[in-house]
């Protein structure tokens, strides 16, 4: 890991670290790491580009973005037993407004924006 | 095999089960297969390694009786890098600034079109198929990332570990089947792609979305952060 990387790593701590004491502080509704994502992004609009060292650290967590879900995602067979009792009912109704949500938010965007244009 | 023979195995197991390095280790290196896996079968939106590696970790954890709080212990180092993952999501929004400024009033209607719809069919749905009140408010704030779920479910009266098992299974539900819906309906904007994942499926399906392009990756983390708030502050004043 050069240096780079580990200044990059750093930033991205820090901001979230701002916006954990920023919601904490403010007792908002928003957990640090998006609030971590506003200042962010409140940093990078005036300046205009990317430094080097977000983007290297960034885009590697990123990269990996779906592996960081693992963890937490196992939780649920912590509560197997619970699951069990009811998990056809649970399956459909996760099932059908999952896909009901997906739909209709995806057809509104694109009867909006235009479809094509918004590509 | 003999008693003798299997007890210093035991042993080790007690031992290394015990130690974060091993379910670090177990944790990457099935990820690892499964991500190997996905692009071997020229990423196959059914073989999603983040739903099989929960499928195969969860299996295992089932399987040889090693308590999720242990397993954690070890897997939470990766767990941890969610929080400057979740910063960092501020690169593509920022790339994308212009998009979307550009389609501002598309994203406010398609967010609260999404969230409105995907928390209320559940809720309707859920009602009709007889489940209590308590489940339905526990399952109403599953589109959001967990933090928020968690907090608004226990707001409203729900079981705010239970809603986090509920994000987690929509965010799968979603990656997995949610680029099918698309070509189904023949969604061609990834915008509107990248959008409704963020929304109705969180950083599960933004994790997807990065897979599709850029652009979807960043209109879905404007969408999961857009929902966060809007799940937060309309949902238990609704409930």
């Amino acid at each position: 890991m050069g240096s780079i990387m580990l200044w990059g790593l750093t930033a991205l701590l820090a901001l979230q670290l701002a916006g954990e004491v920023v919601v904490r502080f403010f007792h908002w509704p928003v957990p640090g790491p998006v609030m971590g994502l506003v200042f962010a992004l409140a940093l990078l609009l005036p300046l205009g580009r990317v430094p080097k060292l977000v983007e290297e650290a960034g885009g590697t967590l990123l990269r990996h973005l779906s592996l960081l879900f693992v963890p937490a995602g196992v939780g649920v067979v912590a509560h197997w037993e619970r699951l069990q009792q009811s998990w056809l009912v649970l399956g459909v109704v996760l099932l059908v407004s999952t896909l009901l949500g997906l739909a209709v938010s995806a057809w509104v965007f694109e009867r909006l924006a235009g479809g094509e244009d918004a590509r | 095999m003999p008693v003798e023979a299997i007890a210093p195995w035991r042993e080790l197991w007690v031992y290394l089960s015990a130690t974060p390095l091993f379910s670090l280790t177990v944790t990457l290196a099935v990820y690892l297969v499964w991500e190997w896996v996905h692009r071997r079968s020229r990423l196959h939106p059914l073989l999603n390694p983040v739903a099989w590696s929960i499928a195969t970790l969860g299996a295992l954890l089932l399987w040889s009786g090693l308590p999720y709080p242990a397993y954690f212990a070890g897997a939470q180092f990766i767990h941890f890098l969610l929080g400057p993952a979740t910063v960092a999501l501020a690169i593509p929004l920022f790339y994308q600034r212009r998009r979307v400024a550009a389609h501002a009033k598309a994203v406010a209607v398609a967010l609260l079109a999404g969230s409105v719809t995907a928390a209320g069919s559940a809720v309707l749905l859920g009602a009709a198929l007889g489940l209590d009140a308590t489940m339905l408010r526990t399952l109403a704030p599953k589109s959001v990332t967990s933090p928020i779920a968690m907090a608004v479910s226990e707001q409203m009266g729900g079981i705010p570990a239970l809603a986090a098992v509920f994000v987690i299974l929509t965010g799968i539900l979603g990656a997995l089947l949610g680029p099918l819906l698309f070509a189904v309906m023949r969604v061609r904007s990834s915008a509107a792609k990248g959008l409704a994942l963020g929304v109705v499926t969180h950083g599960i399906g933004t994790a997807r979305a990065m897979q599709i392009d850029p652009v979807a990756g960043a209109f879905a983390a404007l969408g999961m952060g857009l929902n966060g708030v809007v799940t937060a502050v309309l949902l238990p004043w609704l409930g």
